[in-house]
C-alpha cells in the first residue's frame, strides 16, 4: 500500500507551521443531485403556479428570440431552451438591492429579473453592446469572454460588503467556463475575502460541441467548491422548486455573511449551442430526446396538475399570457433600431482625446455627405437605378 | 552606458505651469524625496482624501510592496483600504472592476511588468471598454501601477517595458513619469480620474531624488500634456519615463561636445498624446528622435514617427529617426547594458539627422551613402 493509495494517520508531530484548517466534509455535495418535484415533498402551491408562468413565458421567449434570428433582427441567439428553470430560478433569489451576473446564455435570467427584453436583447441585435443601464438594474452587463464576470461579482459583493450595504452577487457561468483561470480566481478570492457570492454553474453538458468529460475530471463540478473552502451544492436544474430553494438557501446564506458557495444547476442544452451551430455533429438526438422526457416546463406542470393546482383552462391561460409577451417583443424588434454612429466616440473617455475629436469629426464630414448625397435632386432616381443594377 | 540617476531633470522644474503655481503658493517645505517616496505620499493622500480609494495587490500590506511604494499603507488605514490579496493577477483586476461598478476607486498594484500579463484578458475585454459598453453608465476608476522597464539588473520577466500593448488598446489612459515631483503629482491625478490608467513607473528612476514637497496636484497639469525639459534649437529628442535622464544626460553632451541645442520633451502621458507640444517643438527644430526602451518595431517609436511625419513634414530637415530597445526578448542582466538606449546611441542618431548638404546629395540616414 502507498500512501496515494490510502492514506492513514501517522502518529507524529506535524510539521511546524501546520495546522488543520477545516473539516472538508460539510463542503462536499451530496452523490445525488437534489430534487423536490415529484418526490411528494410539502411545497407552496402559489411559488409553484408562480414558477409555471414564468418557465411558460421563459420558453416562449426563447422561442421568440431565436425566431428573430431567423428574420434577421438578432445577429446571434444563444438559447436556454431546456435549461428556463435555473435562470428564472436564478432571478428570483436575489432581492431588489442585490445584482445578478449573467453570461450570454443568460438573457432569460436579466429579463425574469424584470429587464426589458428590447434592452436585454441590445448585445444579440448589435445596435450596442450593453442596452441596459447595469446600475438601475443591478444586472451587469451579458459577458461573453468565459468567467470573466465571476471576478466582477466578487468584487462587487466585496465592496458592499465593505460599506456595510446588504447586498449579494449571483453570478452564472457554463460548465465548460469552470475550466478558465478566472473561474479559480474567483472563487479563491470569494471564499478568502467571504465575499457575499454565489457561484451558479449550469451543466448543461456541453460547452459549444465539447462535453463535459473533455472538461474536467472532478466528480462533479460541484466538488470543486471543496478545494476553495466553500460549500458546493448539487441540484436537478429541471427542478425549478429545486433551484429555487438551493438558490435561495445559497444567498440567504451569503447575506448572513456566512459566505460564498458554489451551485451547480445538472441541465441541457436542447437547441444548438446557438442558431448558428449544427449539433447533429457532435450529439445523438435519442439524447436529446430523453432530454426532453425531463423538460423543466413538463415537470412542473406535471407536477401542479397532480397537485390539482392546475387545469387545461389555467394552462390555456398561461399560455395566452406567454404569447402576450412574444407578441410585443416581436412587434418591437421588428422596427429598425436607431442608430447614433456620432455615439461611437461618447464613451471612450470621460473627455475625448483630441486624436478621437479629429476622427469624430472625419465621421460627421462623412455622414453629412452621405446626408447630402441623399438629398440631393436626383438621389432617388439614382438610388433607384443601382438597385436595378443589382 | 548611462545610469543616470535622473537628478538633472529632478533638478529643473517640473512642468510649464509649476513656477505660477508655486510663487502663488507659500513656500512648503522641501525635503530630499525618492520616487518611490513621492509616490507612497501620492497613495497615502489619495487614501486619506477620498474613503472610496482601496489599495490592492501582492505584498502591498506588511511588506509595503516589493520596491516599498505602499510602505505603511495598511498600518496607516487597515487591511480593507490597503490589502494583501490572493496571488492572482486576473482576479486582482477583475475583483478591481467589480469595486469599481459598486462606486470604489481601486488602485492595483502589479509586482512587475512581465506580471501582469494574466490581467490583460480583464484589461482588454473589461476595463478598456466598460464605460462605452455600458453607454458611459459604468466608467471604471481603476488605477494599474506597473513597474517597468530595465536598468535594474533584474533576471528574467522583470525588465519588460510592456508600454505598447497597453498603448494599442483604446480605452485606456497610459501615463508614465519621470521626475520625483510628476510621479507624486501623475499618480494623485490618475487615482482621480473617472478613466482607467494604466500607470507605469520606470522602475530605475524608483531611487532617483530630488528636493521635493507634496504639491498639490493641480500644479501637475492634467492627464495628457507633455512638457518641454530642456529647451533647444537644433533637434527634439521626445521621450518618456526611464529614458527622460539618458536623453537630458546626451543633450547635455551633445551642446558640450557637438554644439547641438537638443530639445527634450517628456511626454508623460502616451495615452492621451499630447500632439501639439511635440508638433510644436519639432515644427520649430525640424529634426527630431523618438527615444524609448520597448522594442522599435510597432512600437510607440512607430506611432510618434509617423504623426510628426504626419504634421511636420515641410517642416522637417531629415527623416524623424528611432532610439530604441532591439527587437529582441528582454536581454540577461549582464548583457542588458548593449540593449538599453545610452547616450552614445542617442548621439549617433542625432548625427544622422543630415546636418551636411552632402547628406541630401545623396547620404542616407542609416549611415553611409548610396
Ligand atoms: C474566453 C473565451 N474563450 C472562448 C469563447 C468562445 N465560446 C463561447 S461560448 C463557448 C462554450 C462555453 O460553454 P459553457 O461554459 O459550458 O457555456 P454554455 O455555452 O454551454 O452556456 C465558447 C468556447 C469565449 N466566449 N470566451
Ligand atoms: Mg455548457
Amino acid at each position: 500500500m502507498t500512501v496515494l493509495e490510502q492514506s492513514g494517520s501517522y502518529h507524529l508531530a506535524p510539521p511546524p507551521a501546520w495546522r488543520p484548517r477545516r473539516d472538508p466534509a460539510p463542503l462536499l455535495p451530496d452523490q445525488e443531485p437534489y430534487r423536490l418535484l415529484g418526490t411528494g415533498a410539502q411545497l407552496d402551491g402559489d411559488l409553484l403556479l408562480e414558477l409555471y408562468g414564468r418557465l411558460v413565458r421563459g420558453r416562449r421567449y426563447n422561442q421568440q428570440a431565436t425566431a428573430l434570428t431567423k428574420q434577421g433582427r438578432l445577429a446571434v441567439y444563444p438559447s436556454s431552451t431546456g435549461q428556463e428553470a435555473a435562470e428564472v430560478a436564478a432571478a428570483m433569489a436575489l432581492r431588489e438591492q442585490d445584482w445578478l451576473f449573467p453570461s450570454y446564455r443568460d438573457t432569460l435570467a436579466a429579463v425574469a429579473r424584470g429587464l426589458d427584453p428590447v434592452e436585454v436583447l441590445s448585445l444579440l441585435r448589435g445596435d450596442w453592446h450593453s442596452g441596459y443601464d447595469p446600475r438601475a438594474s443591478r444586472v451587469a452587463p451579458l459577458s461573453t469572454p468565459l468567467a470573466t464576470q465571476l471576478p466582477h461579482a466578487v468584487g462587487l459583493a466585496h465592496a458592499a460588503r465593505l460599506k456595510g450595504d446588504d447586498v449579494v452577487a449571483l453570478a452564472m457561468v457554463g460548465d465548460g467556463g469552470t475550466s478558465e483561470g478566472d473561474f479559480h480566481e474567483a472563487l479563491n478570492f470569494a471564499a478568502v475575502w467571504q465575499a457575499p457570492v454565489v457561484f451558479l454553474v449550469q451543466n448543461n453538458g456541453f460547452a459549444i460541441s465539447v462535453p463535459l468529460a473533455k472538461q474536467t475530471a472532478a466528480p462533479s463540478l460541484a466538488h470543486k467548491g471543496v478545494g476553495y473552502g466553500m460549500p458546493g451544492r448539487l441540484v436537478d436544474g429541471n427542478d425549478a422548486a429545486a433551484v429555487h430553494q438551493v438558490l435561495g438557501e445559497a444567498v440567504e446564506r451569503a447575506r448572513r455573511g456566512e459566505g460564498p458557495s458554489l451551485v451547480e444547476a445538472v441541465t441541457y442544452r436542447v437547441d444548438a449551442h446557438t442558431n448558428a451551430d449544427d449539433a447533429t455533429r457532435y450529439r445523438e438526438a435519442a439524447e436529446v430526446e430523453a432530454w426532453r422526457e425531463h423538460d423543466p416546463v413538463a415537470l412542473m406542470e406535471r407536477e401542479l396538475r397532480s397537485r390539482e393546482l392546475l387545469d387545461d383552462e389555467g394552462a390555456r391561460r398561461t399560455a395566452e399570457s406567454a404569447e402576450e409577451m412574444a407578441r410585443d417583443l416581436r412587434e418591437r424588434m421588428n422596427r429598425d433600431p436607431e442608430l447614433q454612429p456620432m455615439e461611437l466616440f461618447e464613451h471612450v473617455f470621460e473627455h475625448r482625446t483630441p486624436q478621437l475629436e479629429q476622427q469624430a469629426r472625419q465621421l460627421r464630414a462623412e455622414l453629412d455627405a452621405e446626408h447630402d448625397a441623399s438629398a440631393a435632386p436626383g438621389a432617388a432616381d439614382h438610388s433607384g437605378s443601382t438597385k436595378g443594377d443589382s | 552606458m548611462s545610469t543616470a540617476t535622473g537628478a538633472s531633470v529632478n533638478a529643473g522644474t517640473g512642468g510649464e505651469a509649476a513656477p505660477a503655481a508655486e510663487a502663488r503658493r507659500p513656500q512648503a517645505a522641501r525635503k530630499p524625496s525618492t520616487m518611490a517616496q513621492a509616490l507612497n505620499r501620492a497613495l497615502r493622500d489619495s487614501l486619506a482624501e477620498d474613503p472610496s480609494v482601496h489599495v490592492l495587490g501582492e505584498d502591498v500590506g506588511a511588506l509595503g510592496g516589493v520596491f516599498r511604494v505602499t510602505d505603511g499603507l495598511t498600518k496607516e488605514f487597515g487591511e480593507d483600504r490597503c490589502t494583501d490579496t490572493p496571488l492572482a493577477e486576473a482576479g486582482i483586476l477583475g475583483t478591481a472592476v467589480g469595486m469599481a461598478m459598486y462606486g470604489l476607486r481601486p488602485v492595483v498594484e502589479m509586482q512587475f511588468d512581465a506580471f501582469a500579463y494574466p490581467a490583460f484578458e480583464q484589461l482588454v475585454s473589461h476595463v478598456s471598454r466598460m464605460r462605452n459598453r455600458t453607454r458611459g453608465r459604468l466608467p471604471m476608476p481603476i488605477t494599474v501601477r506597473v513597474p517597468y522597464g530595465g536598468g535594474i539588473g533584474g533576471v528574467e520577466h522583470h525588465s519588460d517595458s510592456s508600454e505598447a500593448y497597453y498603448m494599442a488598446t483604446p480605452g485606456l489612459h497610459v501615463v508614465t513619469p519621470a521626475t520625483v515631483a510628476d510621479a507624486y503629482g501623475l499618480l494623485r491625478r490618475s487615482i482621480a480620474s473617472d478613466d482607467p490608467v494604466l500607470f507605469l513607473e520606470p522602475k530605475r528612476l524608483y531611487w532617483s531624488k530630488a528636493d521635493w514637497s507634496p504639491e498639490q496636484p493641480e500644479s501637475v497639469p492634467e492627464i495628457g500634456r507633455a512638457c518641454v525639459r530642456r529647451a533647444g534649437t537644433s533637434a527634439t529628442l521626445v521621450t518618456y519615463g526611464p529614458s527622460l535622464p539618458v536623453c537630458m544626460e546626451a543633450a547635455e553632451a551633445a551642446a558640450r561636445d557637438e554644439g547641438w541645442d537638443l530639445e527634450v520633451v517628456d511626454l508623460r502621458s502616451l495615452v492621451p498624446f499630447d500632439e501639439e507640444t511635440v508638433v510644436e517643438s519639432v515644427r520649430r527644430t525640424g529634426r527630431a528622435v523618438v527615444v524609448h526602451e520597448s522594442a522599435g518595431f510597432a512600437g510607440p517609436g512607430g506611432e510618434l514617427a509617423a504623426r510628426i511625419g504626419e504634421r511636420c513634414f515641410h517642416y522637417l530637415e531629415a527623416p524623424v529617426l528611432r532610439v530604441s530597445g532591439f527587437d529582441i526578448p528582454y536581454p540577461p542582466p549582464m548583457l542588458e547594458k548593449h540593449h538599453l538606449p545610452d547616450v552614445d546611441r542617442i548621439l549617433d542618431a542625432v548625427s544622422r539627422l543630415q546636418w551636411e548638404s552632402e547628406w541630401r546629395a545623396g547620404g542616407t540616414p542609416e549611415g553611409g551613402v548610396r
